[in-house]
């Protein structure tokens, strides 16, 4: 696959249809890949990757890249192709300044679930039909795909491109997926366990801002919590309350532009499953007013600003456990 | 914040109030002299589509042990529709709430016409009746904010 | 800095009584920015406003802040008064003590705690306000109607009467509307035409009014008191200016088989048509669907016997734009399609009528010169049917019928049997009824003469089935009466259904044009059920007639006229200063998204590219979004939508309610 995402990357730049290529870069080691633009094809031979640990959605970076001089190449896994649609939606991205080839995508490894199968000192990682043969400074491993797959892999939503110029690779289809799951076990928790549980996953955040800086959808030009005069001003969160504000309006905010890309938790280097509160927005709107995936089209108005006048639920359903 | 000290939990209920409907209706009840506990705090805004979420967690941090919206029935909006955009809204923020473990009775949105100044004492001794059962706010509390 | 004066009232002892007023100005003092505080028994009277005038200016304050009742009662009293001394207005906070505060609670400790954390609060946000100044926005002195029928004639015609130009688009090739083809007018039963073309006649006569007949509104921008409206004049192939209405064009066109929609295509018309004798304008009109010169080429008859040369072929569809302070919009009614109740056998049967048809049937400029003749074998019916709610009050559920009652098919057919057995007295008649509706001066009246006097059978129940006999020529029509509970069997000539009324097919696309809210019904929604009936919620846009819902000949002429007075209000003004509390986006942290655009009932936010200055010496292009100021109204629908908090409102800010929330909760 790799190759042929450089081959195609450096015909297009040959062609004078794109100057320069967005794409992933590798990093000291086989896991940490960072996204990069390339403007040559001999920076793209020595620097592209395309592996298992590929996970970034490259679809944030085109607001800053569409709005340079000439036409960039960007890659989009199936679920990037909803973001992307998304900041279309919403005009962060010139689509004339961007050539987006659908590239096809079967899960990205998570490279903590393999430390945390004890994993250390990890020097080369190969996918062989499934299996991943990892070569350590300790040794060969051998773990099957499955259980090195993200979360949001293991339940992903759509093999679907939703845009793109040209495809590689085999389109699928929207998924029946279980990624509601997690939310409606804790749905089922009591109130008292559900704050134990949030309180023990928010406690850690560190206000790092990487789950906003990842984000394809908070594109603000400046986020409310950068404000001085905002009423949100808030740099670091000083006791629980302030973590806790910060989760929720974050959550609220991009909700019903989020395409549940699960970036968030990707970054989140405190491993809070952030992705949980952005799919209680996603999994209500979808139970009280139809189903709705942000992205899917260009131009779709989303249920946070629409409304129906005699059969949207009260918020006292909340009570009554209607949307526990 | 009681004045009357020693006596047991006096809780601090902030009530956002449209100025079209809510706000007249609770006026409505001073003028017949219907009388509602001294806990409530009635704020003002244009409609209840005001009413931002960071509102809302502002009193809980702040220390407002409950906080309740009041608009116009849905249909009557003075701006048509900014009613409906306060359910949906809330109706969701609420659920956020709920799902981090935040007791659901003390957020409240009660639908309150310019004519029911009855109505308004009703949700307002109601709502104060739950949030004094329910105690202090402690789950959305920040300490610094802290009385006493 | 702010210095802030603090003003506690007694109101008598309303307040005073309830709450320590003394200790409420005493607290004051100690309120952070608070200069002055005083109390007062009567703050609003004379002398209270002079009180607070001359603290104003002897302790120079900045803001004011009034303890008193609510601000829905006196803040524009106090506004006012400290504006008269040269203070914006909008540095003054009331603090509400009477309605929510010493008339709502017993405890004279527990209310002046409670007073003193309303005047805290309002205090924390008067600090924080901001001198507001409304807009002031240009008003084009004209107005355009849209719509000549009764409502728009009568709109324009006040409009007129007050001396402002105005413009009437009319689809059809003339005005007059629906009320022009009624025969007779209920319960007075003068003549429809005798009093709609006198009113057309006017109408054209009136060197204020432009008839822009023929034509389409293609597209509306702007807002209240300066509307930019595009007009499609469709091509007519007539000079308008030329044609005398002769007629000799029509009498000569060969082309003389084209459904007549003025007699509701019961006959038919020529090509070249006027569509009838007292059209106004009188011109003539050639249908492009039908004429052989346009469509083949050959002819030319019209053009020939023309003597003023106004036949044109080579005419093309003309777009004007023309500028406006307010809008009326009088798109009127249709009736609704009925073709779907098989039952009823309309489109079976040529006797089988709906009621503008049977108007038309016994109208003197009908296609029978007014005599009463079956469609089908041209023969005076005996017994005619009258079938009530015909598509009305209906689940839409059910064959998408409309869920309304259309308000004046109960009275136009006691109209129809009553003229019928006026004329033919042996006529037998029965009617078909859910419910008699006859709210209305003289109405109830009316309906008992037809019952009592005429001998109408007025039956509660439905009809069934409707079933037409070739042999016979008979409609066997299959009834059930409610009252006596049997099935009934009549032998009919004519069925006339009363069908529903629902709003002009362009209605839809005209709310849109004019971002006008409508019901689901497509009637234009009034800004306010009650108070604002003749006002759409959108600034400058009036409604007159049907278009806002069922309703008569006289309730049509009234709402246009107060829509009229109401467009007057506007034009007579030189400028229209706006409402200052409104949204305004802080175009650095805009980002552009278009939520805010999204949930705006008014559609007043709109997007800009905007070049804005970068670091280095760059610029950058970016959307931003921009409020017409004239158009918002201020319910801060878009300040929550906006995940930049770029939104805010003047007068509520975010940090001026946040800041009421703190001084209340700590």
């Amino acid at each position: 696959m790799q190759e042929e995402l450089i081959k195609r990357a450096v015909e297009l730049m040959e062609d004078g249809t794109v100057n320069r290529v967005l794409g992933w870069q590798k990093g000291q080691f086989v896991y940490d890949i960072t996204p990069a633009v390339f403007t040559s094809a001999d920076e793209l031979k020595e620097n592209f990757v395309y592996n298992d640990f590929c996970g970034d959605n490259l679809s944030k970076y085109l607001k800053d890249e569409t709005e340079k001089e000439g036409k960039v190449l960007v890659f989009l896994k199936p679920c990037d192709t909803y973001s992307f649609n998304q900041l279309l939606t919403e005009y962060k991205i010139h689509r004339e300044n961007v050539y987006a080839i659908g590239i096809e995508c079967y899960g990205k490894a998570d490279v903590e679930l393999l430390r945390r199968k004890g994993i250390d000192g990890i020097l080369d990682v190969k996918n062989e039909n499934g299996t991943l043969k990892i070569a350590t400074i300790y040794g060969d491993e051998e773990v099957p795909m499955m259980e090195a797959m993200a979360e949001r892999c293991v339940n992903c939503k759509s093999k679907k491109h939703v845009a793109y110029d040209e495809l590689i690779g085999e389109d699928g289809e929207v998924l029946d997926s279980n990624r509601f799951d997690m939310v409606e076990k804790l749905e089922q928790m009591s109130a008292q366990e559900r704050f134990d549980f949030w309180q023990g996953e928010l406690s850690r955040c560190i206000r790092c801002n990487a789950c906003r800086n990842v984000c394809p959808a908070c594109t603000c030009e400046k986020c409310v919590f950068d404000n001085p005069d905002s009423g949100l001003y808030n740099k670091a969160a000083a006791d629980s309350f302030e973590e806790k504000m910060f989760h929720i309006i974050r959550a609220y905010h991009v909700a019903g532009r989020c395409t549940d890309c699960g970036e968030c938790s990707r970054v989140c280097p405190e491993h809070i499953p952030l992705h949980l509160l952005n799919r209680k927005f996603i999994k209500d709107y979808n139970e009280l007013y139809g189903s709705f995936m942000a992205g899917a089209e260009v131009g779709q108005v989303s249920p946070m600003v629409d409304f129906t006048m005699d059969n949207d639920a009260e918020p006292s359903i909340v009570q009554k456990g209607g949307a526990e | 914040m009681s004045v009357k000290e020693n006596t047991e939990f006096q809780p601090t209920i902030v009530a956002f109030c449209c100025n079209w409907c809510s706000y007249s209706g609770a006026d409505l009840a001073g003028t017949n002299r219907l009388s509602y506990p001294t806990n409530v705090k009635i704020i003002r805004v244009p409609c209840s589509c005001r009413i931002n979420p960071m509102f809302v967690l502002r009193a809980f941090q702040r220390g407002a042990d409950g906080v309740i919206l009041c608009g116009c029935h849905p249909g009557d909006c003075h701006y048509m529709e900014g009613n409906y955009h306060t359910r949906r809204r809330m109706t969701l923020l609420f659920s956020m709430l709920n799902y981090l473990g935040i007791e659901s009775a003390r957020t409240r949105v009660e639908w309150v016409s310019a004519a029911e100044g009855q109505r308004f004492v009703d949700v307002m001794d109601d709502f104060t009746a739950k949030i004094t059962e329910l105690g202090p706010n402690r789950r959305l509390e920040d300490l610094r904010c802290k009385k006493n | 800095m702010q210095r802030i004066g603090v003003f506690v009232c007694h109101c008598g002892t309303n307040i005073a009584a309830t709450v320590d007023v003394e200790a409420v100005a005493e607290a004051a003092k100690s309120v952070p920015g608070v200069v002055f505080s005083a109390d007062y028994p009567y703050m609003c009277s004379e002398s209270g406003q002079d009180l607070v005038k001359e603290s104003v200016q002897k302790y120079n304050l900045t803001n004011v802040v009034i303890c008193s009742c609510s601000p829905r009662m006196h803040e524009k009293t106090f506004r006012k008064a400290v504006e008269s001394i040269g203070m914006n207005p909008y540095m003054l906070e009331i603090a509400n003590i009477r309605e929510q505060c010493s008339w709502v609670h017993k405890d004279k400790e527990e209310g002046t705690e409670k007073a003193i954390m309303l005047m805290k609060a309002a205090c924390a946000k008067a600090t924080l306000n901001t001198p507001l100044t409304p807009g002031m926005l240009p008003v084009t002195k004209r107005a355009l109607v849209i719509g000549g029928g009764i409502a728009g004639m009568q709109a324009a015609l006040d409009i007129a009467e007050a001396g402002y130009e105005v413009d009437i688009v009319e689809q059809k090739p003339t005005i007059g509307g629906k009320m022009a083809q009624l025969d007779k007018t209920f319960p007075t039963l003068d003549c429809s035409s005798c009093i709609v073309t006198p009113k057309m006649v006017d109408v054209g006569q009136n060197d204020k009014i432009r008839i822009l007949s023929y034509s389409d509104v293609e597209e509306v921008k702007g807002y209240i008191g300066n509307f930019d409206v595009k007009i499609k004049r469709k091509a007519r192939y007539v000079d308008e200016d030329k044609c005398t209405g002769c007629g000799l064009c029509t009498e000569k066109c060969p082309m003389k088989k084209v459904p007549n929609e003025w007699n509701l295509e019961l006959d038919t018309r020529s090509c070249v048509y006027i569509p009838f004798a007292q059209a106004v304008p009188k011109v003539a009109t050639i249908d492009p669907r039908y004429c052989l010169k346009l469509n083949k080429g050959t002819c030319g008859i019209c053009s020939k016997v023309c003597g003023v040369g106004a036949i044109n072929y080579e005419a093309k569809d003309e777009i004007i734009e023309e500028k406006y302070g307010a809008i009326v919009a009088a798109t009127g009614f249709e009736i609704a399609d009925i073709s779907r109740y098989d039952e009823y056998a309309y489109g079976q049967s040529p006797d089988v009528v709906t009621s503008l048809e049977y108007e038309r049937l016994m109208s003197a400029a009908g296609p029978f010169g007014g005599h009463l003749l079956r469609p089908s074998d041209h023969k005076e019916p005996k017994k005619i049917v009258f079938v009530q709610c015909v598509g009305s009050r209906e689940e839409e559920s059910c064959k998408g019928g409309k869920e309304y009652c259309s308000k004046v098919c109960c009275m136009y057919t006691a109209k129809h049997a009553i003229l019928t057995k006026d004329h033919y007295p042996d006529t037998d008649i029965y009617v078909f009824y859910i419910d008699v509706r006859t709210p209305g001066k003289l109405f109830d009246e009316f309906y008992r003469r037809a019952v009592e006097q005429y001998g109408v059978h007025y039956i509660k129940g439905a009809v069934g089935k409707v079933t037409p006999h070739k042999e016979t020529g008979k409609l066997e029509v299959q009834g059930y009466d409610m009252i006596l509970n049997e099935q009934m069997h009549i032998d009919a000539d004519m069925v006339v259904l009363a069908a529903a009324v629902e709003p002009s097919h362009t209605a839809r696309r005209m709310a849109t044009m004019l971002t006008a809210p409508m019901d689901n019904n497509d009637f234009f929604t009034e800004a306010h059920a009650k108070l604002r009936p003749v006002e759409s919620a959108t600034a400058g846009v009036f409604l007159a007639g049907m278009c806002q819902g069922p309703k008569d000949i006289p309730e049509t002429v009234s709402q246009a006229s107060a829509a009229a007075a109401k467009v007057i209000g506007v034009l007579a003004k030189d400028q229209l200063v706006g409402n200052p509390c409104i949204a305004h986006p802080d175009e650095l942290m805009c980002n552009g998204c278009s939520q805010c655009a999204g949930v705006c009932p008014y559609g007043a936010i709109t997007y800009v590219e905007k070049e804005f200055r970068m670091p280095n010496r760059t610029t950058k292009m970016r959307r931003v979004a921009q409020v017409n100021e004239a158009v918002c109204q201020g319910c801060g629908a878009c300040t929550v939508t906006c995940p930049s908090g770029a939104m805010d409102l003047r007068g509520f800010s975010n940090n001026e309610i946040m800041a009421e929330v703190d001084a209340l909760c700590l």
